[in-house]
């Protein structure tokens, strides 16, 4: 079982969650004359790290915040929970 | 190479089995290879199997981290089928049944493949009108499928939760009476043995740790073991794809993601075909041991530890209790986790790259044990020519790009997500 404390309502357990992907990813500014070329990379290409990855989880269960995880994909250890406005340092 | 028969079994018996051969050997990596297959799982070794059998090509090492058949061919739910309905993955996973059915014969060990048909239950008349529709596209490309009323489920499947009280009455089933399982270890070792005969170098225990690319040409790969020279590699890693990747500058439409399986105590012979759950994802078969053998969603998150947790297991188990409610009553026998490949539109990849000399076999999501043969006779062919074959042309690397996805159950991206 995953803990994960949420930044609104502290630590809750994983069952509460629901998974949002790699929050590294971002979407092509608006507006804009976009490329094939950085449509696939927004919406299919994905780094997939071995190791620490920042990604978003949605407390759907609680307060329904999209949060941000800072996480292990190798040992499942979170080191820092984040707001979704927050900046990542 | 030593035949495996009835009559080598007693011959070996009455001298007290000293005198068996070691099925593959153990050898020390060359200088140089034709073609290099990283990855010593199912793919990689029926690459190899059929590089040196249908290409002629015998210069070839397998290089495994681990040990082969440690990996996800020996990890997971065994079950074999090509019940899909877009062309792409129709014909190719059909011209692995063939495969399949002479696979024993063909690597001279038995793989006990069971042809016992996959039921897939249907659980409103939507679903069975989606199910008339696959089932045609599958016998249109020559698969056989069956649509089974209500009443054909009970006679074939007796133990279902057939009450009136259930939360997802059943409907009816679509069948694929030629699908069923095999023993997934005897097929890594099947092929890895028959790979050894022919001159292929299986060298496990050894992790590569970089390529040398020059001009935009493969020139070999750097081992735990030593440099070794090449001109072509097939990279078979599923679940570590990303990885590689890494290494060679490459980002691809590929996410890797944990995936649990689990079996229970074994029992006396109650089920007789393999059996999914239409309003969820669940699949139950009973191994020749008597375990039920289940599987079911992913866990969800990127994961590259081959170990899950419990909430997973217990969604997934909770629908195998609507299912079949005498699995209640079983103890758990073990669980284990193994990680994937989870392509963009749920399809795999059998594909050049940019990269001269550098082929791609991933993306093989839930479904790459059962691809097994043709995935192996189709890189083998992609790697040989330097051109897929034309069961693999779908299977491009930039279909994500260009828009020609093979979405087969219409989900769009991340077909995981439920």
């Amino acid at each position: 079982m995953l803990y994960i404390k949420c930044p609104h309502c502290g630590l809750r357990s994983q069952n509460e969650f629901a998974y949002g992907g790699d929050a590294s990813v971002k979407r092509p500014e608006l507006n804009k004359e976009i490329s094939d070329q950085e449509w696939d990379e927004f919406v299919y290409l994905r780094k997939s790290p071995r190791g620490k990855h920042l990604e978003l989880w949605h407390h759907v269960s609680g307060c329904r915040q999209w949060i941000k995880v800072l996480r292990d994909t190798s040992t499942h250890e979170i080191f820092n929970t984040y707001k979704s406005e927050e900046k990542v340092g | 190479m030593q035949k495996y028969s009835f009559l080598s079994l007693i011959k070996n018996a009455f001298s007290g089995h000293k005198g068996w051969e070691v099925a593959w050997k153990d050898p020390t990596p060359k200088k140089e290879y034709d073609v290099v297959i990283i990855g010593g799982g199912g793919h990689g070794l029926a690459t190899a199997y059929y590089l040196a059998k249908e290409h002629k090509i015998t210069n070839i090492a397998v290089i495994e981290k681990g040990w082969i058949g440690g990996g996800n061919v020996g990890r997971n739910t065994t079950i074999i089928r090509s019940n899909y309905m877009h062309d792409e993955n129709g014909l190719f996973y059909e011209k692995g049944m063939d495969l399949w059915r002479s696979m024993s014969q063909d690597l001279n060990f038995n793989i006990m493949f069971s042809p016992r048909g996959i039921i897939n239950l249907a659980h409103s008349d939507a679903q069975m009108n989606a199910y008339a529709r696959r089932g045609n596209s599958m016998r249109l490309n020559g698969i056989d499928a069956v649509l089974l009323d209500r009443e054909e489920v009970k006679k074939k499947v007796p133990v279902l939760d057939f009450s009136d009280n259930v939360r997802f009455p059943i409907f009816g089933a679509l069948m694929q009476p030629s699908a069923g399982t095999a023993r997934h270890d005897a097929v890594a070792w099947g092929y890895a043995r028959q790979a050894d005969s022919m001159g292929v170098d299986i060298i496990q225990h050894c992790e590569v740790t970089g390529f040398d690319i020059s001009n935009g040409k493969m020139q070999g790969i750097k081992t735990s073991r030593g440099d070794i020279k090449t001109k072509k590699v097939g990279l078979c890693v599923a679940g570590s794809t990303s990885i590689l990747a890494e290494m060679l500058n490459m980002t691809l439409p590929i996410e890797t993601h944990l995936l649990q399986a689990c079996v229970s105590e074994p029992i006396k012979p109650i089920l007789d075909h393999v059996v999914t759950f239409g309003a969820g994802h669940f699949y139950c078969s009973q191994s020749d041991k008597g375990e039920m053998v289940m599987g079911g969603d992913l866990d969800g998150y990127n994961s590259y530890a081959q170990r899950g947790n419990l909430p997973t297991l217990q969604h997934v188990l909770t629908e195998g209790i609507a299912m079949f409610p005498f699995l209640s009553k079983l103890n758990m026998l073990r669980t284990w986790g193994g990680i994937m490949d989870m392509s963009m539109d749920g399809s795999p990849i059998i594909d050049k790259t940019h990269i001269a000399g550098l082929y791609l076999n991933c993306g093989w999501c839930y479904g790459g044990f059962k691809a097994t043969p043709a995935s192996g006779f189709t890189f083998a062919h992609t790697i040989a020519q330097d051109r897929v074959h034309e069961l693999n042309a779908g299977f491009r690397l930039d279909r994500f790009n260009t828009g020609h996805l093979i979405d087969e159950k219409g989900l769009g991206t991340k077909t995981w997500i439920s």
